[in-house]
């Protein structure tokens, strides 16, 4: 008797719990869930405007435009299509031309991207497997031994 | 020279592991007194010094700056301050793959030594810490040497990542590692035990102190990271639910689980399976952080550089492990043993909600952490998620779990139904300071969560508090003293951290501004001069260093620098502390603003209360080490009390749960 009501308080609180946190992690997962587009997925088919996505490619060499105003422009590309990115913030200390990255931010209607946030590494060469899998579906991608593919589309010679 | 010794010792480290696996194996079944056992003992005692001097040797090359080492290459500089070229040796993933090792083999001969006191289990323990450090010793020899030459040497090396470079860090991996390698040795108990068909309450005992040293260990591991991300990283946050963290955040959520649920199952033979479980998992979980730390199948801010070689490694080590503890976990659980019964109101119960909750946060954070890489193996369009999630799913966990922690030092154990005498009615008046603390938050514009755990914050020290003030007098024996003062700061420690989160979450947003020496700009009331910026280069550096005023009083200084090594810029901080909070100073670059004037792009935040993070992680860590110093004093209590109810000896919680 003592053991099964133990059991069935036990197994209650359980349930109770894991649902509440099932639903919470569920609703959060809708909210949060934000999708990676590689510019050629954007140029196919681009996300609604004001939707909160995730970009990434490389920095064109050459785009990256500092307005007085504070901020930075700058073209990520995979290859295949481009997208033009307007950041206010300041960018991370290890961006840099030719350097894959990856942003956070949303579409307006002109299609321009506004970015919240912008992503670059720590170790100058590594590459994020978003970024990776985007010139790898671009067929821009030359995978070479563990950790060092590269990029190898238009432009590649010029990107060290 | 030395990079072939450091090979052989690494080599000589993985045979002794393997005979410290099989000899304490066969000692094990002779009764763990034999001459096996011994040899089992010796071997754990050969590896510990063949991979300590394999360490050291790696350290004297960093020093010696031996770019003939691939690694040493990699991850030093000729130029580089002494303190950093030693703490290269675990900047990269070879040399802390060592360290890794290393504490591996360090917890196999500290269980041999000083391990279960059932010598059986004790040889047992020892064999399957052997097992664990096996696997590791191979990664590292077969996969991961840290001593492999290049040629031609380089001549001056590519130095360690800069933002690397900061006496945090250098103590930052170690303190990590002890943490998530100590795991093992509750996993190597635990396994033992189910092996040995040792009965639950016997087993909780045995493991308890190792997983309370690891985790707290761990827990200093992640608030040095935290710090350190806090003012290196110049985004100003302490946390950003990023896939690294969350790596270390499941093991420590476990580990917090898992330290609870065996004072439950030692004391009162509560949830013995649960808690055998959870030392079992908690060490797993540890692999899968190393796994997505390493492996850089995730998009992280912090990620080694990318290598599905290692990746696969580690999984392997993921999957022996998993497989060997959760199969005996299957095949012999039931010889752990059932508890006596509790009632909803008692302090196992509360327990039991603690551990409930915890867990139910880890699995959510693994799910938020695993789903973009389990979308990314299905091809599906990538996804990745973000601190939205956490904050909504597993912060609210954690608000509610903090919330039931004070009570749980009040309820009694088994039968429960506190009734409140008047004393204890006093309490209501801490309801006062926690309604305070709400109302400030709401006044100034909190978000509702931030309000919510500030007011846990509040109560979790009311109750820390009136913890002490209650149980200290009861508690006759020293070590009983040490326990409740334990339990109380480190439960006042959980509210600091709660307080001072939700400040921080509540705080202003951060300006960006461009100045030129002599303007001034505003946060949280607060004026912020620049007054000039000059050169301050360092040793591998180039630097601006900007002197800011604040106030016109105190001066902060942040810098920006510049390494030519790695060929990297970065950010340091300057912080203008006080009660407050901080004023968080950040400096780019310079460029000529609109009206044609040389300006200096500065960043501004105010982090209030942020002080009492440290100050409750600090406590926390105290707290974990009082308690473990008490459980050491105070002896095994499950045999002490069967023997004799009230004896004296009868340790911390014996007195505690008369007085209570």
């Amino acid at each position: 008797m003592r053991q099964a009501r133990k059991r069935l308080w036990m197994i209650a609180a359980g349930a109770a719990v894991l649902i509440v946190a099932a639903a919470l992690a569920f609703t959060a997962m809708r909210d949060a869930m934000v999708f990676f587009y590689s510019p050629a997925m954007v140029a196919e088919n681009p996300p609604p405007p004001g939707q909160r996505v995730r970009v990434g490619g490389l920095v064109v060499n050459g785009s990256v435009e500092r307005p007085a105003s504070g901020g930075a422009n700058f073209t990520v590309t995979d290859g295949r299509a481009d997208i033009r990115i307007t950041f206010a913030g300041s960018l991370p200390d290890l961006f840099r031309e030719g350097q894959g990255i990856v942003a956070d931010g949303v579409f307006d209607e002109d299609a321009r991207f506004t970015a919240q946030t912008v992503l670059a590494k720590h170790d100058e060469s590594y590459m994020p497997p978003e970024v990776a899998r985007a010139l790898r579906e671009s067929g821009y991608w030359q995978d070479g031994p563990p950790g060092t593919g590269q990029y190898a589309g238009p432009g590649a010679e010029t990107r060290r | 020279m030395i990079a072939e010794i450091g090979r052989y010792l690494v080599a000589l480290a993985f045979l002794a592991c393997i005979a410290q696996t099989l000899l304490s194996w066969r000692g094990a079944d002779q009764g763990g007194r034999s001459g096996a056992a011994r040899a089992g003992a010796a071997a754990a005692e050969i590896a510990v010094i063949a991979a300590g001097a394999a360490f050291l040797l790696l350290v004297i090359s960093f020093i010696r700056s031996d770019f003939s080492i691939a690694y040493v290459a990699a991850n030093s500089h000729v130029d580089k301050p002494l303190l950093y070229k030693i703490s290269g040796a675990w900047g990269g993933h070879e040399g802390s793959m060592l360290l890794w090792c290393w504490i591996l083999a360090l917890f196999g001969l500290g269980l041999a030594r000083i391990g279960p006191k059932d010598a059986a289990l004790r040889a047992r323990a020892v064999s399957f810490q052997g097992l664990l450090s096996t696997l590791f010793f191979a990664f590292l020899a077969f996969a991961s040497n840290p001593f492999e030459r290049v040629f031609p040497a380089p001549i001056r090396g590519a130095d360690l990542n800069p933002i690397l470079q900061d006496p945090l860090l250098a103590i930052h991996p170690p303190m990590l590692y002890v943490g998530y390698v100590g795991l093992s040795a509750a996993f190597a108990i635990a396994a033992a035990g189910l092996v040995q068909r040792s009965g639950g309450r016997a087993l909780a005992g045995a493991l308890r102190p190792w997983a309370l040293g690891a985790w707290t260990s761990l827990t200093a591991g992640i608030a040095l990271g935290a710090w350190w991300a806090y003012y290196e990283l110049g985004w100003g946050g302490w946390w950003f639910w990023d896939p690294v963290e969350n790596a270390s955040f499941m093991p420590w959520l476990l580990g917090a689980a898992l330290v609870h649920s065996a004072i439950a199952t030692e004391k009162r033979g509560a949830f013995p399976g649960w808690t055998v479980f959870l030392a079992l998992i908690a060490y797993v979980l540890s692999i899968l952080g190393a796994f997505l730390v390493r492996s850089g199948v995730l998009t992280s801010v912090h990620a080694f550089a990318l290598d599905p070689e290692r990746g696969v490694w580690i999984l392997g080590m993921l999957g022996v492990s998993a497989v060997a503890g959760f199969a005996l976990f299957a095949l012999r659980a039931g010889s752990l043993g059932e508890g006596d019964g509790f009632e909803p109101t008692s302090r196992e119960a509360f327990i039991g909600a603690n551990n409930l909750l915890l867990a139910v946060t880890a699995g959510v954070v693994m799910v938020g952490t695993l789903y973009p890489l389990f979308v990314d193996i299905m091809g599906w369009p990538m996804i990745s998620v973000g601190p939205p999630y956490f904050d909504a799913s597993a912060t609210p966990l954690l608000i509610l779990a903090a919330a039931l922690m004070p009570m749980a030092a009040f309820m009694p154990w088994a039968n429960g139904g506190a009734k409140p005498g008047l004393k204890q009615m006093r309490a209501a008046f801490l309801l006062v300071p926690v309604a305070g603390v709400i109302i400030a938050f709401i006044a100034f514009g909190a978000p509702v969560l931030a309000v919510a755990a500030g007011g846990v914050g509040a109560w979790a020290l009311c109750g820390a508090a009136m913890d002490v003030g209650v149980h200290w007098k009861a508690a006759k024996v020293r070590a009983a003293r040490l326990a409740v003062t334990g339990r109380a700061l480190a439960h006042a420690g959980v509210g600091f951290i709660a307080l001072g989160g939700a400040a921080d979450a509540s705080r202003p947003p951060d300006i960006h501004r461009a100045l030129a020496p002599g303007e001034s700009m505003t946060i949280a009331g607060r004026s912020l001069t620049l007054e000039e910026v000059r050169r301050a280069d360092g040793p591998n550096f180039m630097a601006d260093r900007a002197t800011i005023r604040v106030d016109g009083r105190s001066v902060v200084r942040p810098e920006r620098r510049f390494y030519p090594a790695a060929n990297q810029t970065t950010r340091e901080v300057g912080l203008g502390s006080d009660l407050r909070g901080d004023i968080y100073l950040s400096v780019g670059e310079a460029r000529t603003r609109e009206d044609g004037v040389m300006a200096y792009e500065v960043r501004a935040a105010f982090h209030p209360l942020v002080w009492m993070l440290g100050l409750g992680a600090f406590l926390v860590v105290m707290g974990g080490g009082l308690a473990l110093t008490a459980r050491l004093m105070a002896g095994a209590p499950a045999r002490a009390r069967a023997g004799d109810g009230v004896k004296a000896a009868g340790t911390a919680d014996a007195a505690q749960a008369r007085a209570t």
